[in-house]
């Protein structure tokens, strides 16, 4: 059984189509809202908006977070900011260049019509955020201030500070909280979703933990949205919080929810390199520190001097020359790559010769201690605190690392998955950045389908089912609850010899050394190979003490990554048959001259959408083509 | 190095709980201090032990999440530091620590070092917000904000809800915590509509939640891991006076007596 892709695009002239969509879209008078009952599981900026918005709407919204409150949501890691496109700076901005850089920085491989939206509602956004209070970065003139980000010439960044995602975070939690006030959401903190119950081809509800007791428990809805982040912790080592994981949207897949492009992951240019084996996470510093900072490594290899000894004449700002026209702000894949090529070739810096400067020497001379201190003092301190070493006085080291995904489910224009009533958002979803995302827009596109599209969507698929129909004792839903109680068993019998965060480590390894920042087929297919061998020792030795009704940290993490392994499997196969390279997917067999990405848009310009074919059966490769009629697919310059 | 740890075991919020003393060899300068808790924990679990539960997430000291007391501090000893970016050079080979959850009798024991910090969003959603539905806001700029004001309410905008400062408050107030929301929302024209129902409603919750009053002592704003000020106390008492001398029935209306 093969997907039927529709993407439900509207047509006509680009701008207009979000209008029309939202024209044609059914309503539900506001008198029966209530009636309807909407899941949302997550509670980040996506999760949290949608939650506040349709509660404001009056629909009955029940809202799941694994976390003991929703303001610990990652989305709270995001520093740099949010891009919109009030061209509040003049410099020629509009939401077709916003659209435009967006298509662009994600290398020709996201829906037009999709990423000309997210530019358009990004100017709501802003101003919904300062309404709330969000407290963005202000001129003394007391208008909103703007930074510049990679991928862009134009200054369209709104910030707070070097906590941008936190800011926002907060003001979506805020409206949220008052929902919870109002009666129109009820927060089921610590109950992480465990299974998406399907009935009559529709999504009708999910299966739950509830993490203190363990009581499983089965939740109907009339629709069901998922905005549970990304899976870059499939890796291991990421920039990841610790809790991300993709356990939501992996269960809903193997439900018959279609899943896009796993293999566009996004390997962030600027992080704190690894210090040793014992690391949990890695940090990132934001990229908006390639605004004032300079990348270099020395011009010898294996160069050890202070790098403050090291004269000017002795550095290779390497990306300054290799890309004269964007220097330090091309687009991220990029500059990781770069990253990777200078330490590939023996010029990287630091006790494991994995990292390169990044040195605002010259910014401090020309703006002085205080402005850099005013513009990235917090990230300035969080790297002292984890380094020991003053970044005013001596460069920052930094290396890539994984950081965002581009891939999740398939939706169509109206969020929807493959199976009806499942909307999702956010990072979980596949749509918008294409292979590669810019930076500042990952806030605004979970603030976008949560406060201005999955409300009316979400509300126009509502209008045409009734509600109700039915219970959690239905056969399906104790079917699904069953299977979760199975499967905690299942962990928790198999009492072996290692622990769990030894196979997520042995899993993390294999990801990053064979689908990281480059990819080939040899080293693919053994990963392959490999993966599948330690999924099966896992079930036969992972080690989970404790027991099922309690509060398990160990039984949460087993099931997390006994997830990440299948979805590891898949987004190396997916990285196998996507036989290009593309924005962050970088297969070593297609390169250009100069050692950029090479697309094959005659084959690939498409989204693979695979679909779960059952165990023990290779899942289907199905594709969406990617039409452009509005831009001119280019090869990617940023020279 | 070597590290000693004495650290609070409780099964959960109905038994009690003891100290239980572990030594720990190979702890490296460059761990944090919840990595050298994830080599103690890899090390109970390998052996088929109950590893200690603690809360984090981010592990950049921007969600909150984690938490506890080090040697009777919050967070230990390190200033502005949550303990997840606290790293063990800070600390001797030999040393002797004790942790230990928040205590505070609005934040009751979940499990180890892991407390119920509910109340804070309870306290929130009595009003520490601004009453704006998706899609009614005017556009941005069409309300100028003063830069300083801005940057005040980002400093009081900038407390991650962790709760320390309770934990560190002899009272267990959560007035730092509560002043800070009260102080950002206030500070800003947008907010200021609302500025009296909320400061009386959530200086309301706040008592009925169990957290204590505020004694001045100052505990707070030194542990506080965002630098997060006591001046905004201030600010939340004198707001929650006016509104309720100047609208007694406004704030009867909000509950207040
Ligand atoms: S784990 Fe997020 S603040 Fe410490």
């Amino acid at each position: 059984m093969a997907f039927q892709l529709d993407a439900r695009t509207p047509s006509g002239p680009l701008e207009h189509r979000w209008s029309k969509a939202k024209q044609e879209m059914k309503l539900v008078s506001p008198a029966n809202r209530r009636k309807y009952t909407v899941i949302v599981v997550g509670s980040g900026l996506a999760g949290g908006s949608a939650a506040a918005t349709l509660g404001e709407l009056g629909y009955n919204v029940k809202c799941f977070s694994y976390h003991d409150s929703p303001r610990r949501a990652h989305s709270i890691g995001a520093q740099g900011g949010i891009n919109a496109a009030k061209n509040y700076q003049n410099d020629g901005d509009s939401a077709y260049r916003l659209f435009y850089d967006t298509i662009k920085g994600g290398d020709f491989r996201s829906r037009e019509s999709n990423v000309y939206r997210l530019a358009e509602v990004s100017v709501d956004i802003i101003d919904q955020c300062v309404a709330q209070g969000v407290p963005f970065a202000r001129e003394y003139g007391g208008t909103l201030a703007n930074r510049s980000f990679g991928g862009a010439q134009v200054s369209r960044t709104f910030y707070a500070r070097g906590q941008t995602g936190q800011q926002l975070l907060l003001g979506c939690y805020q409206a949220l909280e008052r929902q919870v006030d109002a009666g129109r959401v009820r927060m089921f903190h610590r109950h992480e979703m465990l299974d998406l119950v399907v009935i009559g081809g529709r999504a009708r509800g999910i299966v739950t933990r509830n993490l203190l007791t363990g009581a499983i428990d089965c939740h109907v809805a009339d629709a069901v949205v998922l905005a549970t982040g990304g899976y870059s912790n499939v890796f291991y080592l990421s920039t990841n919080a610790k809790a991300c994981n993709a356990t939501a949207i992996w269960r809903a897949y193997k439900r018959g929810a279609g899943f896009g492009n796993p293999c566009y992951t996004q390997i962030h240019p600027t992080c704190i390199p690894q210090s040793g084996d014992y690391q949990s996470k890695l940090t990132l510093m934001s990229e908006s520190l390639r605004n004032d900072g300079r990348i270099w490594v020395p011009k010898k290899k294996g160069d050890t001097r202070n790098p403050n000894e090291i004269p000017e004449e002795e550095r290779d700002y390497y990306l300054e020359r290799m890309y004269p026209a964007f220097g330090n702000l091309c687009p991220r894949d990029i500059a990781s790559r770069a990253a990777k090529l200078m330490c590939d070739q023996g010029f990287g810096v630091g006790p494991s010769g994995r990292g390169v400067y990044l040195d605002f020497k010259e910014a401090i001379g020309r703006l002085g201690r205080k402005t850099i201190e005013e513009r990235y003092g917090n990230l300035f301190e969080m790297y002292e605190q984890i380094t020991a070493e003053d970044p005013y006085s001596v460069p920052m080291r930094i290396y890539p690392a994984v950081h965002y995904t581009m891939g999740g489910l398939w939706v169509d224009y109206h969020l929807q998955s493959t199976i009806p009533g499942l909307f999702v958002l956010g990072e979980a979803n596949f749509s918008d950045h294409g292979a590669n995302r810019l930076g500042a827009s990952a806030l605004m596109q979970g603030l976008a389908d949560g406060y201005f599209i999955a409300p009316y969507t979400v509300g126009h698929f509502l209008a045409q089912v009734k509600p109700g129909g039915v219970e959690a004792e239905h056969a399906e839903f104790r079917a699904a609850k069953e299977q979760v109680e199975q499967r905690t068993r299942r962990l928790l019998s198999i009492q072996g010899k290692k622990t769990v965060d030894d196979f997520h480590r042995e899993l993390g390894k294999i990801m990053w050394e064979y689908c990281g920042m480059a990819r080939n087929a040899t080293g693919l297919k053994h990963a392959l190979e490999k993966i599948p061998e330690v999924r099966e020792e896992f079930w036969h030795n992972v080690n989970v003490p404790g027991s099922a009704e309690e509060l398990n940290q160990s039984l949460e993490k087993a099931g997390r990554v006994a997830d990440f392994f299948e979805l590891g499997e898949l987004t190396c196969l997916d990285a196998l048959e996507r036989e290009e390279s593309c924005g962050g997917h970088f297969r070593e067999e297609h390169q250009t001259e100069e050692g950029e990405a090479k697309r094959d848009d005659e084959r690939f310009c498409h989204a693979a959408v695979w679909e779960y074919a059952g165990e023990d059966k290779p899942p289907v490769r199905n594709v969406e083509p990617l039409q452009f009629e509005f831009v001119h697919l280019a090869q990617r310059s940023y020279k | 190095m070597k590290i000693i740890l004495n650290i609070w075991r409780q099964k959960n919020s109905s038994s009690p709980g003891k100290m239980v003393r572990y030594e720990l060899d190979k702890v490296n300068e460059h761990m944090s201090f919840l990595e050298m808790l994830d080599v103690l924990n890899e090390d109970l679990a390998r052996k088929g032990e109950d590893p200690v539960a603690f809360e984090h997430d981010c592990r950049e000291g921007i969600c909150g999440c984690c938490g506890f007391m080090v040697n009777g501090i919050a967070h230990g000893p390190e200033r502005s530091t949550t303990v997840c970016q606290l790293h063990m050079r800070h600390f001797r080979d030999g040393d002797e620590l004790w942790l230990e959850p928040f205590r505070a009798k609005a934040f009751p024991v979940i499990k180890d070092l892991v407390v119920d910090r509910s109340a804070f969003d309870r306290v929130i959603a009595a009003g520490g917000y601004i009453s704006i539905n998706t899609g009614s806001a005017p556009e941005a700029n069409s309300i100028p904000v003063e830069r300083q004001r801005a940057d005040r309410a980002m400093d009081a905008a900038a407390c991650i809800g962790c709760g320390a400062c309770v934990a560190a408050c002899p009272n267990a107030s959560a007035s730092l915590f509560v002043s800070a929301k009260i102080a950002h929302l206030g500070l800003l024209p947008q907010g200021e509509p609302e500025r009296d129902r909320r400061a009386v409603r959530m200086v309301l919750k706040m008592t009925e939640e169990g957290f204590g009053y505020c004694t001045n002592t100052g505990e707070c704003e030194a542990i506080c891991p965002k630098g997060v000020k006591i001046e905004n106390i201030a600010r939340m008492h004198r707001d929650f006076t006016r509104a309720v001398a100047l609208y007694r029935e406004a704030s009867k209306a909000a509950g207040a007596h």
